[in-house]
C-alpha cells in the first residue's frame, strides 16, 4: 500500500485585479494611558486564487487588521483612517446593513480557537445551517441538508449522524474544519484565516491546510492567512506582508522575500528560525524587544533593534516603496539587507 | 570516581502509568504503556509527539509528581521511587522542570526573587542565611540574562520571554542534573524563542546539565536535541540520533510527522504524507500496533501482534517498533 | 557530585536587562498601600469613617464614662439637635434621661466586640478547613463539604435563638454561635479556590522542589485565597452585625444593662412615633458601619490583586473616560 500524498495542486489561476484592496487602514485604541496606534497606514491587496500571508509576531497588529476588516473591533478600538474595497463596496466605513449583507457572502473569517468560536449550546447542524437560513432564507430542513453537505465537503466522517452533535464532542481538528465549513458556506470571495492551525498538532495542521487549499480552488477565493509561523508561510502562501509594530514593513512574493529579504526585520526573523543552524550553533536572534506601542519613536519603528540603523532612521520614517517589480519594503537601505548576489 | 559516572545518568525501563477516568464504569487510561529510554550526562533528548501521546505524563512521572504503576527508573543507579522522606527530598534536587506557559507557571503574587528562591525554602541546608540566598538569586538572574534589579519585580512587569528566563533561573536554583523542558519556547515569539534557546544551550555547556526537551516544533527539536524519541499513544515508537531519525525515519508515523511539519528550507521538504483520520482515543487504543488505524502499511499481523523492535543497520541506537519498517532492507528485527 | 553554582556571573549571550520602570512604579513599604488608598476617594472616606468608629469603640467609653448610665428623669425623651439640654444630649435622650450620644458610643464597643471576634473565628477556622480540604481533595473534601452543608441547612437565626435560649445569652455565647453559623461561607469559598489552584502550574512547580503540603498551602494557596476571603469577611462583618442586632432586638442577644446598637433599636421600638431618635440613630450607626466596610472591602479586593492594581494607580477621571465605549456592530 502506498501513503496518501498531499499532491499540492498546481497554483491556481490568479486574478489580475484584487478582490480586496486595503489602502492606508489605521486603527487606534483608547487606553488608560492615552491613545495607541495599533495599525498604521496598512495597505495590501488580495486576489482570487492566491494566498496572502500577514506575517508578524504577537502585538504587531495583524489580528487587529483582520478584525477591523470584518467589523469586529473591540469597543475601545476605532478605525480612524483608510479604505478597504471589497469588489465595488467600501467596507471599513460601511453601515450595519451593508456589513450584514457581506458577512459570510463576500467576506468570511476563521478564528484560531474553534472551541470558543462555536456556541456550546447549539448543535453543530444548527450553527452550520445558520448562514443559509439568514442569507438565503432557507427553511430548517433544507438548511440542515446543506449543513450535512458542507460537513462532508470538509471531511468530517459520518456527517448525517454527527450533524446533531455538540461542538465539545468533536476533536480540535474537527472543530476547526467546522469553523472553516461555516466560513465557506456561502461561497465568499475572501476568506481570512486568523492563526487557524496554531493550536493544532502538526499532522492535523497538514490536513487543515490541504483542505484550505482545496477550498480556495473550488470556490475561487482569495485567502488571507494570518500567522507568526514562517515555515507555514513558506509552504502555504504565495505572497507575504510582514508586519511590525502596526506597520507593514515588507511585501512581495514569498519566494522572493524569503530568499532575499529587503527589510532588516524580515532578515532577522529568517535568521532566528532554527532551520539550517547545526546542533549546538548559536541562533542569530534579534536583540531587544518589540517597542511599547505607547512610545513609538519618531522615524523608523524598527530602529532600536536594527543593525543597519543610522541617523536618518531616527528622523525620517521610511515609506513602503517599491524595491522590485512586485515587491515593496519600508527601509532606507533595502539594498544593504540583501545585496544583489544570491546568499549562501 | 564512582562507577555511575560511566553509566547513563537516567535509565527508564518499561515504565507504565494509567489513570482512572470517571465515566460510565471505571475506565483505565493507559497514559504510559512501557516506556524505556536512556539519558547521558550533558545530553539533550528530544521528545516529540502529538496530543495524547503521554509526553506530559512521562515528564510528570520523571519529576516524581506521579508514581508509576510498574517499571523502573534509575537515576545515577538509584531508584527514586524507593526513597522516602528526607532522602526523597534530597533527590528532588536533581530533576527540575521548565514549564510551557510562562504566565501560569509563576505565581503572580510573588516577586521574581521570591520565585527563584522558593525551592530553597524546602531545602534549607543549601544556603545558610538570607545574605547568601540573595547573592545566589542575583547570580542566577545574571546567568539567565536578567539584571539583579529584576529580583524585586513582579511577573506582570516582564514579557513572556523574560518570564521564561525566571522559570529557568528557578529550575537552576537547586543545581539539578536534569532539566525537563516542557515546550519551553512554544508560547514565545520567534525572536524571543531564539534568545531562550541560545540561553539553554549556553547553560548546558557551562553546567553540564542534561535536558529532556519536549516540543511539537520539529525544527526546534532538530536544533537542540542529540537524540530523539517519538511517542505515540503511550509508547516510544522510534528513537535514535537526531539526524538519523529525521533523515531516515524507520517508522511510518515518524515519516508522516516529519513530512507534515512545514519547513523554511525547501531542500528539506518532502512529499507530505496525509494520514487518515485522527489519533485514536487513549482510552481505547487499537490492538496490536496502535498506529495501524492510520498507517498505510498496515496488514493483518499489525492487528494481532505488538510490533517488535526494528534496528537500523546503519546507525547505532536507531530503532523503531514496526512490523513493516520503512528501511525494510536496511534494518533488522531485534531478537525478542 | 555536582559543584555549587559559580557565583561569578557568566557573560550571557542574550542579555536583556530588566525594563525601565513603568509609569506606575511601585514604592516599597507601607506607603504603597497609602497611595493606592488615596487614589480612590470613596474608599478613603470609608476608611476614615471606619477608623473613627474603631477609635470610638476603643477609647469612647473611657471618655464618655458615666454619661451613658447617668439617669436623669427630668430630661427623659428629649428631642435631639438642640443644645438646650447640654452638649451631651445633642442627640437626644432616652426614656431614662440617659444621653443618646453616650449610649451610642458605649454600644459601639459592645457591638464591635461581638461582630469582630465572630468574624475572625469563623474566617480563620472556616478558611483553614476549606483550604486543607481543597488541597487534599478526596474524602477530606467530601467530609468537610457535608459538614458545611449540615450547618448551612439550619436557618442560622433560628439556631442562634435555640442555642441562646438553652444556654444563657452571654456575649461569649453569642460570638460562638454566630461564628459557627458563618463557618460554611468561608469553608466553601476557601475550598473552591484551593481546589482550583491545585491544577495551576506553579503549584506543580512547588511540588517538584519537594515542598510539603503545609508549605504549599501557606505559600501559594493562602496569598491567592486571602483577597477573596477578605471581601467575604468584610461582607460577613455586616451580616454578623445585623444578626447580633436582630438577636438583641428579639431579646436574646445582648442583655441590659449592657447596650448594643441592636438593643437600642429594639428598646426604641415602642417609642417610634413619639421619640423616633431612639431607634433612628443606632440604626444609622449600623448602616454607616456596614456601608463603609463594604466599600473598603471592594477597594481591598482590587488593591490586593497585582493584576487589578493598576486601576488604583490611575486618576479616576481617566478611568471613567476609558470606560466609555462606542457601540459595536
Amino acid at each position: 500500500m502506498t501513503a496518501v500524498i498531499d499532491r499540492k495542486a498546481p497554483i491556481d489561476q490568479v486574478d489580475a485585479d484584487p478582490v480586496l484592496d486595503v489602502d492606508g487602514m489605521t486603527v487606534d485604541i483608547r487606553t488608560i494611558t492615552g491613545t495607541v496606534r495599533a495599525v498604521n497606514e496598512v495597505s495590501f491587496q488580495a486576489r482570487r486564487g492566491e494566498t496572502l500571508a500577514l506575517l508578524g509576531e504577537s502585538g504587531c497588529g495583524k489580528s487587529m487588521t483582520a478584525t477591523a476588516l470584518v467589523g469586529l473591533l473591540e469597543p475601545v478600538a476605532d478605525v480612524v483612517g483608510g479604505t478597504a474595497m471589497l469588489g465595488d463596496v467600501e467596507i471599513l466605513n460601511a453601515d450595519r446593513k451593508k456589513r450584514r449583507e457581506i458577512a459570510g457572502t463576500e467576506l468570511a473569517i476563521v478564528f484560531q480557537d474553534a472551541l470558543t468560536a462555536l456556541n456550546p449550546l447549539y448543535t453543530v447542524g444548527t450553527q452550520l445551517a445558520e448562514p443559509f437560513r439568514i442569507h438565503h432564507g432557507m427553511g430548517a430542513k433544507e438548511a440542515k441538508a446543506k449543513a450535512v453537505e458542507l460537513m462532508a465537503r470538509v471531511g468530517i466522517p459520518q456527517p448525517e449522524t454527527r450533524v446533531n452533535s455538540y461542538p465539545h464532542q468533536f476533536s480540535g481538528g474537527m472543530r476547526q474544519r467546522l469553523l472553516i465549513a461555516m466560513a465557506v458556506a456561502l461561497n465568499p470571495s475572501v476568506l481570512i484565516a486568523d492563526e487557524p492551525t496554531t493550536a493544532l498538532d502538526v499532522t492535523v495542521q497538514a490536513q487543515i491546510m490541504a483542505l484550505l487549499r482545496d477550498l480556495r480552488t473550488e470556490y475561487r477565493m482569495a485567502v488571507v492567512l494570518i500567522t507568526h509561523d514562517l515555515a507555514l508561510v513558506a509552504e502555504e502562501a504565495d505572497r507575504v506582508a510582514v508586519m511590525y509594530a502596526g506597520n507593514i514593513v515588507e511585501t512581495g512574493s514569498v519566494a522572493e522575500v524569503f530568499a532575499k529579504p529587503k527589510h532588516p526585520y524580515t532578515k532577522g526573523l529568517l535568521n532566528s528560525v532554527p532551520v539550517n543552524a547545526r546542533r549546538g550553533d548559536e541562533l542569530k536572534s534579534i536583540g531587544g524587544s518589540p517597542p511599547d506601542l505607547h512610545a513609538i519613536p519618531e522615524g523608523c519603528v524598527y530602529q532600536a533593534r536594527c543593525p543597519l540603523a543610522r541617523d536618518i532612521c531616527a528622523t525620517k520614517r521610511p515609506t513602503l516603496d517599491s524595491v522590485g517589480a512586485t515587491r515593496k519594503a519600508a527601509c532606507h537601505f533595502p539594498e544593504e539587507v540583501s545585496p544583489g548576489r544570491e546568499e549562501d | 570516581m564512582s562507577q555511575s559516572e560511566c553509566a547513563n545518568l537516567l535509565e527508564v525501563r518499561d515504565l507504565r502509568k494509567s489513570f482512572v477516568v470517571a465515566g460510565a464504569g471505571k475506565k483505565m487510561l493507559q497514559a504510559l504503556d512501557g516506556i524505556s529510554l536512556d539519558l547521558a550526562r550533558g545530553e539533550t533528548l528530544g521528545l516529540v509527539g502529538e496530543s495524547g501521546c503521554g509526553k506530559s505524563t512521562l515528564a510528570r512521572t520523571l519529576l516524581m509528581l506521579e508514581r508509576p504503576d510498574s517499571g523502573t527508573v534509575r537515576f545515577d543507579g538509584i531508584d527514586p521511587f524507593s526513597l522516602r522522606g528526607k532522602d526523597l527530598l534530597k533527590f528532588r534536587r536533581r530533576v527540575q522542570m521548565v514549564f510551557q506557559d510562562p504566565y501560569a507557571s509563576l505565581n503572580a503574587r510573588m516577586s521574581a526573587g521570591d520565585i527563584i528562591a522558593e525551592p530553597w525554602r524546602s531545602h534549607k541546608s543549601m544556603y545558610k542565611n538570607k545574605r547568601e540566598r540573595d547573592m545566589q538569586v542575583r547570580g542566577l538572574l545574571d546567568i539567565v540574562g536578567l539584571g539583579a534589579k529584576a529580583a524585586d519585580k513582579y511577573p506582570q512587569e516582564f514579557s513572556g520571554g523574560q518570564r521564561q528566563r525566571i522559570g529557568i533561573a528557578r529550575a537552576l536554583a537547586l543545581d539539578p542534573d536534569v532539566i525537563i523542558c516542557d515546550e519551553p519556547v512554544s508560547a514565545l515569539d520567534l525572536s524571543v524563542q531564539a534568545q531562550v534557546l541560545n540561553l539553554l544551550n549556553d547553560l548546558q555547556q557551562q553546567l553540564q546539565i542534561s535536558y529532556i526537551f519536549i516540543s511539537h516544533d520539529l525544527s526546534v527539536v532538530r536544533h537542540v536535541a542529540d537524540r530523539i524519541a517519538v511517542m505515540y499513544l503511550g509508547r516510544i515508537i522510534e528513537s535514535g540520533p537526531t539526524e538519523a531519525v529525521f533523515d531516515r525515519p524507520n517508522h511510518p508515523y515518524t515519516a508522516a510527522l516529519m513530512s507534515a511539519a512545514p519547513t523554511l528550507d525547501a531542500s528539506q521538504r518532502r512529499e507530505r504524507i496525509l494520514l487518515k483520520g485522527e489519533v485514536p482515543s487513549p482510552l481505547n487504543p487499537p490492538s496490536g500496533c496502535r498506529f495501524r488505524t492510520r498507517c498505510w502499511k498496515a496488514t493483518e499481523i499489525c492487528a494481532t501482534t505488538a510490533p517488535p523492535n526494528a534496528l537500523d543497520l546503519e546507525v547505532v541506537g536507531h530503532s523503531a517498533e514496526c512490523h513493516h519498517p520503512l528501511l525494510e532492507e536496511g534494518s533488522v528485527l531485534a531478537s525478542a | 557530585m555536582s559543584t555549587q553554582l559559580d557565583l561569578v556571573p557568566v557573560k550571557p549571550t542574550t542579555a536583556i536587562v530588566g525594563e525601565a520602570d513603568t509609569a506606575a512604579a511601585k514604592k516599597r513599604g507601607g506607603s504603597k498601600w497609602m497611595r493606592l488608598l488615596a487614589n480612590d476617594h470613596v474608599a478613603t472616606a470609608a476608611a476614615v469613617v471606619l477608623g473613627l468608629i474603631f477609635l470610638t469603640a476603643i477609647f469612647g467609653p473611657m471618655l464618655v464614662g458615666g454619661l451613658a448610665t447617668h439617669i436623669d428623669l427630668d430630661n427623659s425623651n428629649q428631642a435631639p439637635f438642640t443644645l438646650s439640654h447640654g452638649w451631651a444630649n445633642v442627640l437626644g435622650t432616652d426614656p431614662l434621661g440617659r444621653s443618646m450620644l453616650a449610649r451610642l458610643i458605649v454600644a459601639c464597643r459592645t457591638t464591635l466586640s461581638v461582630a469582630i471576634p465572630a468574624v475572625l473565628i469563623s474566617a480563620i477556622v472556616g478558611s483553614a478547613i476549606g483550604m486543607w480540604a481543597g488541597y487534599y481533595r478526596g474524602w477530606r473534601e467530601t467530609v468537610a463539604m457535608r459538614v458545611a452543608d449540615v450547618i448551612m441547612s439550619f436557618p442560622s437565626l433560628l439556631l442562634a435563638v435555640v442555642v441562646l435560649y438553652v444556654f444563657s445569652p452571654s456575649a461569649a455565647n453569642i460570638v460562638l454561635v454566630l461564628a459557627i453559623t458563618r463557618i460554611p461561607v468561608y469553608l466553601r469559598t476557601a475550598r473552591a479556590e484551593s481546589a482550583e489552584l491545585q491544577s495551576r502550574l506553579f503549584v506543580d512547580a512547588a511540588r517538584t522542589f519537594g515542598a510539603s503540603a503545609r508549605s504549599i498551602i501557606w505559600r501559594h494557596v493562602v496569598p491567592v485565597v486571602l483577597p477573596t476571603l477578605l471581601t467575604v469577611a468584610t461582607l460577613d462583618f455586616c451580616y454578623v452585625m445585623l444578626a447580633e442586632s436582630s438577636l438583641s432586638f428579639l431579646g436574646i442577644g445582648i442583655q441590659p444593662p449592657d447596650i448594643s446598637w441592636g438593643l437600642m433599636v429594639s428598646q426604641g421600638r415602642t417609642y417610634l412615633h413619639t421619640a423616633w431618635w431612639l431607634s433612628f440613630f443606632p440604626g444609622v450607626a449600623i448602616v454607616i458601619t456596614t456601608v463603609s466596610a463594604t466599600i473598603l472591602a471592594a477597594w481591598a479586593r482590587i488593591a490586593t490583586d497585582p493584576g487589578q492594581r493598576w486601576r488604583l494607580t490611575v486618576p479616576q477621571k481617566r478611568l471613567n473616560r476609558y470606560a466609555k465605549t462606542t457601540k459595536a456592530l
